[in-house]
């Protein structure tokens, strides 16, 4: 990943160590409740990423969305839960998806490097950061124009979703 | 650009099930009678259907059209399975008036659901770009999740809803990576053409490298993945786990819907997408269906074999078949894509309807046939020959149908797959899936043999079924029989909806 300038390589770098290494300890950490707030260290780290590659819509939608909603969802559902300092058990199945995983991984490593990706020719006739700006009015344009049928699909998939939440909730005069 | 008039014609048979589906729950509010949310919902789906009809006769005349900037595609295909959802939805709706009376007083809701799940459904058949697949395939997924939990007084269905749901977020995840892999390599979201002249996704590959399978290691990644992901709808191993476990606790008319429209709209998409987008590597995938058709029949017939739950012994056959339909989509393009041989979409077509029809009146005997004592160990058919004659027989046909044995609709649908298989050079897939009907025989006529020769062990009074439970096993055991002895209609169906992808 080639950056202007070495300031930028040093941000990127930062960013990739703390989303990766808390990423890795909401994986390890005992207390569940410290594996949630480093998710959402995580999550933060990811909407630095969006923001560095001038996704900057992408990146307040994930602090807005992953670094508040659903940080506090999760925090709540944590606190709500009994014996939450259990942890991870270990299982019989752990080595092998430690070697699944780890094979996964490789793979998809080795395929994200290698791969030829459909990328934006060289020479571009303007400086990349001039053709994105504006990104959430373009997107807004987008999502009501090209992408208008997927945004009202997931327009019903909301209300098919407070529907069933709904029923689900619903008083106990069943039981 | 805007929405058009045309837009909307092109996208009524779903715009219809939606009103239907809102107009049901509200409905809900004024009254709280089953019978009038049941005629709602069946008005939304004779609605849906006619104007699914009106299209099928649009695009008969005109050919395929793309529709809100070619983010639906309207061809005979995606109308098919329309068809196929919209009536197993109005069966399964029929069947569960009874079963729904244990929702009370939220009937109303659970239909509702079902109708937003059906245009789900519908939609995702028709869908043209990945965007709209994913969204889609969200909105046909996340009501079934509600309507898994939906009885609560026992713990069973509430575990059939978080497995369901946790499952399904990880399957959305692998397919989004996968497509997320997909667009990196192609640079676009389009799977089928429209009249933009956008490029599609096989436009953008073009040839790709002959040296690596798919012609790329992007495509490679984005389409093992996309495959996971929809691995998990199809129930195919190694993603079946959920399957037993959610037809298990899930009402019974939820198991019955998921296993029939929830399938047969999963396996069209995985046929548009890997027929249109990467067609040009058909040789790749074929290969790769071929080896998870053997292996998803096999485990799913073997342990089938220990089941003593009739509703998770469903589920495990549920596996087995989605493996027979497997071998179909990998019969699909051995032949690759310039031959347009469309005999395996075809025969997935067909047995996807036949399979409908079977798996529906096994579910709709089930249901009438523990609808008094809930009981649903196979032990407890015992003797049911006699005290539920209409509901046992249905059994029976279904089940016989399922191992694929003549005059019934399973054994035309398994003749035209396995001939699909052997015309394509997989003549060992054909065999393995004939042995794999053998074996099945033994636990499907198993039940029957318990219903028949076997006293009952306690209760010996006669199970009554209501008018909506006979409406419903009468239609499907007819179809059944009519679609085993005369597959020709269907089938012409069939190869003109196929056609369609094809071209």
């Amino acid at each position: 990943m080639a950056f202007d300038n070495l300031f930028s390589e040093i941000v990127f770098w930062a960013l990739a160590v703390v989303t990766i290494g808390s990423a890795a300890l909401v994986v390890h950490l005992r207390s569940i409740f410290r594996a949630a707030l480093m998710l959402v260290v995580s999550f933060l780290g990811i909407a630095g990423i969006f923001a560095m590659v001038n996704a900057e819509f992408l990146a307040v939608v994930q602090v807005l969305v992953y670094g508040g909603g659903i940080a506090v969802l999760v925090i709540f559902a944590v606190m709500m839960t009994r014996d939450v300092d259990t942890g991870n058990r270990s299982t019989a199945v752990q080595p092998v998806a430690l070697v699944m995983g780890v094979a996964l991984l490789a793979a998809l490593a080795y395929s994200i490097v290698q791969a030829e990706w459909a990328l934006l020719p060289d020479s571009l006739p303007a400086p990349i950061a001039t053709v994105f700006v504006e990104t959430p009015t373009q997107l807004g344009r987008l999502l009501l124009s090209d992408y208008v049928l997927a945004f009202e699909v997931a327009g019903v998939l909301l209300l098919a979703a407070v529907i069933g939440a709904l029923s689900l909730v619903r008083e106990r005069r069943d039981a | 650009m805007g929405i058009t008039a045309r837009d909307l014609f092109l996208i009524a048979p779903e715009l219809a099930l939606t009103v239907g589906a809102t107009v049901v729950v509200l409905s809900g509010l004024v009254s709280r009678q089953r019978q009038l949310t049941l005629v709602l919902a069946l008005l939304g789906l004779a609605v849906t259907f006619a104007f699914a009809i009106a299209l099928w006769d649009n695009v008969h005349a005109n050919g395929a059209q793309s529709a809100f900037n070619d983010s639906l595609i309207v061809d005979k295909f995606a109308l098919y399975i329309k068809f196929l959802v919209a009536g197993t939805a109005a069966l399964v709706l029929i069947a569960s008036s009874e079963y729904a009376e244990r929702f009370r007083p939220y009937g109303s809701e659970f239909t509702g659901l079902v109708l937003f799940s059906a245009a789900g459904l519908m939609l995702l058949a028709a869908a043209a770009d990945l965007i709209t697949i994913y969204v889609s395939l969200e909105l046909a997924t996340l009501p079934v999740v509600a309507l898994a939990a939906f009885v609560r007084t026992r713990i069973a269905p509430i575990e059939a809803g978080v497995k369901y749901l946790l499952l399904s977020a990880v399957s959305s995840a692998f397919l989004l990576y996968g497509f997320a892999f997909l667009y990196g390599a192609s640079g676009t979201m389009q799977v089928v053409g429209g009249s933009s002249g956008a490029p599609t996704i096989a436009q953008a590959l073009g040839e790709g490298s002959p040296d690596v399978p798919f012609g790329g290691l992007a495509i490679m990644a984005g389409a093992i993945l996309a495959t996971a992901g929809f691995g998990f709808k199809l129930s195919m191993v190694p993603f079946q786990m959920w399957t037993p476990d959610v037809y298990e606790g899930a009402p019974t008319p939820v198991g019955a819907f998921l296993a029939t429209a929830s399938k047969a709209a999963a396996f069209a998409v995985v046929l548009r997408l890997f027929y249109e987008a990467l067609g040009g590597s058909s040789a790749d995938w074929s290969t790769l269906f071929a080896a998870l058709a053997a292996i998803t029949m096999t485990i799913g017939n073997l342990v089938a074999i220990v089941q003593s739950n009739v509703k998770r012994l469903l589920g495990y056959s549920a596996i087995a078949h989605a493996g027979y339909l497997l071998i179909g989509v990998a019969a699909v393009t051995a032949h690759g894509q310039e031959t347009q041989d469309a005999a395996g979409i075809s025969s997935v077509l067909f047995y996807l309807a036949g399979y409908a029809a079977m798996t529906l009146a096994a579910f709709f005997a089930v249901i009438v046939l523990t609808q008094r004592s809930g009981d649903e160990r196979i032990e407890a058919m015992a003797g049911m020959g006699k005290r539920a004659p209409l509901a046992a027989l249905a059994l029976a046909v279904a089940l016989l149908g399922l191992t694929g044995i003549p005059p019934t609709v399973g054994f035309m649908g398994k003749l035209f797959l396995f001939n699909a298989a052997v015309n394509s050079g997989l003549v060992w897939l054909a065999v393995v899936g004939a042995v794999n009907s053998v074996v099945s025989a033994y636990y499907y006529v198993g039940i029957i043999r318990t219903m028949y020769l076997r006293e009952p062990a306690g209760d010996a009074s006669p199970v009554a079924a209501a008018f909506s439970g006979r409406l419903t096993l009468w239609i499907t055991v007819a179809a059944i029989l009519v679609l085993g002895f005369w597959p020709g209609g269907l089938l012409e169906v069939a190869r003109t909806a196929a056609s369609g992808l094809v071209s």
